[in-house]
């Protein structure tokens, strides 16, 4: 069955729009296609998880160099910050920012939102209750589906950016309310007292389910933005989580028989304080010396550079160690402002925005042990060894040159 | 002998034509682990590892891996002139809809017979996306 289309959208197909609005929806007509949608949905936001690679490269060109221009907001994921790298390690290959620069600058023709952020629901690009959108990065596809209950499918950069460009994406899927059904039961036994246990529950969650719209059930404290954020991403590394509920704090139902539409999920599984553990000794591959610390994955928001600041106040990062906090280009103006990359700085650490810890700026880390919070950074690693800690942990390893 | 050939109905995704030799995976497919310059699968726990993908008419039940690697495999094979002529899947998702695009090969679904039942490796398969035909000649005993 062939998706029915508007007339414009047949002049749009025709080419009478210019041939990059002409792929975009060439593309998103396949992939209604491909779900049997009837029709395309406006949708009111974008966001484009852009990555520097060359099938990313080819496809924002052919839409900018086809005339193609976004008609609702489309930010964009992070690349690198290709000055601040180049200047510090001349080990990185130069074609490498000829590709970087061309990304960056394509997406910047087909009038993007240069955020260059994976947390744009913070402040550059923030969705609504119940809006229709096209959110690809899959930490934030969940994030924006749960938290703040507006609806995307879990998107390539490619078509996030097409949808777009046209403003509308084919309906399917999560777009519709009968698909945002709970599908697993996760009794969550374990405590949760910080940030890094969300880090280490999404991971566990992620890995068990696979692929499937978990009802998180026995939370008692009400989750804060940044454990938010870091469930979000932490279970789709090991699985694919594009939507979960914990009824009454995230939005879109109150209880179970909510969550799950009436039909209550038969899959069940339980979460202790030792399923998280042993999620967490899973993730280290050394102990002892380490080389770097590398934080931000997800990028930091301004409250977790200020606790950064906060650690590291007074303190001495250990010569040959190195330390690195990624965060967006507006949380850094707002850390500047309140102080907070000053004393990061002087402490001996880099804060810089613009930048994903998977892009080849990294290369100089290759053969080195990272420390990090983050088991989607030690997954992507470009870097030898891994060790997984919370950030309290990583700042006393940097301070003491490893961890034992 | 003469050979027999069999024509079924599909669902185009991606449009265009293709033709080649049947190369026929039971397992899901991710482009990025095969190499770039040739189409060589090096995933080494893959049944298909060691074979290799360029010019075959590509039967397989879906792909899997993140949207990034998937994406930027295919297109590297299709840059390289060693992508597959044309995929046929089960199970479709969006991911590979978009790699298959980027790549410009054609990719069809809903075989009116199970493919896995119906095309052998070595066969010879045209799939016309256009029209919605594949059509199967048997590799000769």
């Amino acid at each position: 069955m062939k998706m029915y289309l508007t007339k414009e959208e047949e002049r749009i197909l025709a080419g009478e729009f210019g041939e990059g609005t002409q792929k975009a929806l060439e593309l998103l007509v396949a992939i209604g296609d491909a779900y049997d949608a009837e029709k395309m949905i406006p949708i009111n936001r974008a966001h484009a998880a852009s990555s520097g690679q060359e099938g990313d490269l080819y496809f924002v060109e052919l839409l900018a160099d086809g005339d193609a221009h976004c008609r609702v907001p489309t930010s964009t994921n992070p690349v690198y910050d290709i000055e601040y790298f180049h200047r510090l390690f001349t080990s990185i290959p130069e074609d490498e920012a000829e590709v970087a620069r061309r990304v960056m600058e394509a997406y910047k023709r087909v009038g993007a939102i240069l955020s260059w952020s994976c947390i744009p629901y913070m402040a550059e690009n923030i969705p609504l209750f119940g809006e229709n959108v096209a959110f690809s990065e899959s930490s934030a596809t969940p994030y924006v589906n749960s938290v703040i209950g507006a609806r995307t499918n879990r998107e390539a950069a490619q078509s996030a950016l097409a949808a777009g460009i046209i403003g509308k994406a084919p309906e399917y899927g999560l777009l519709i309310r009968e698909n945002r059904k709970g599908t697993h039961l996760v009794d969550v036994e374990a405590t949760l007292k910080d940030e890094f246990d969300y880090t280490l529950l999404g991971y566990y969650v992620g890995k068990q389910i696979g692929y499937g719209i978990p009802v998180l059930t026995g939370i008692s404290k009400r989750p804060n933005t940044e454990e938010l954020i870091n469930f979000c991403a932490m279970s789709n590394v090991p699985g694919a989580i594009s939507m979960f509920y914990i009824p009454r704090f995230t939005v879109e139902a109150a209880t179970i028989e909510e969550a799950s539409q009436g039909d209550i999920p038969k899959d069940r599984i339980t979460v202790t304080d030792y399923e998280l553990r042993q999620a967490c000794d899973e993730l280290q591959t050394t102990s002892g010396k380490i080389d770097f610390v590398m934080l931000g994955c997800p990028h930091y928001t301004l409250k977790q550079v200020e606790e950064v600041a906060r650690l590291l106040d007074g303190k001495k990062i250990k010569d040959g160690v190195s330390f690195w906090v990624c965060t967006s280009a507006t949380a850094k103006v707002l850390a500047e402002r309140n102080g907070y990359v000053n004393v990061i700085e002087r402490a001996g650490g880099h804060v810089v925005v613009d930048t994903c810890i998977d892009e080849p700026c990294w290369i100089a880390y290759k053969n080195k042990v990272g420390m990090t919070d983050s088991p989607k950074c030690a997954y992507y690693r470009r870097f030898k060894e891994a060790i997984v800690a919370r950030l309290q942990d990583c700042v006393e390893g940097a301070i003491e040159g490893k961890w034992e | 002998m003469k050979s027999l050939e069999i024509a079924l109905k599909c669902h185009r995704i991606i449009g265009g034509y293709g033709e080649g030799e049947a190369l026929v995976s039971h397992e899901p497919i991710c482009f990025y682990l095969t190499e770039p310059e040739t189409g060589i699968v090096r995933e080494r726990s893959h049944e298909l590892a060691g074979k290799n993908l360029a010019n075959k008419v590509l039967v397989f039940p879906s792909g899997k891996a993140s949207s990034v690697v998937q994406i930027d495999g295919l297109f590297k094979l299709a840059s390289n002139n060693v992508a597959p002529k044309a995929l046929i899947v089960k199970d479709v998702e969006t991911v590979l809809v978009v790699s298959a695009f980027i790549a410009k090969v054609p990719l069809v679904d809903r075989l009116e017979r199970d493919p896995f039942e119906t095309i052998h490796t070595g066969d010879f398969v045209k799939v016309d996306a256009e029209k919605g035909i594949v059509t199967i000649t048997k590799r000769k005993p």
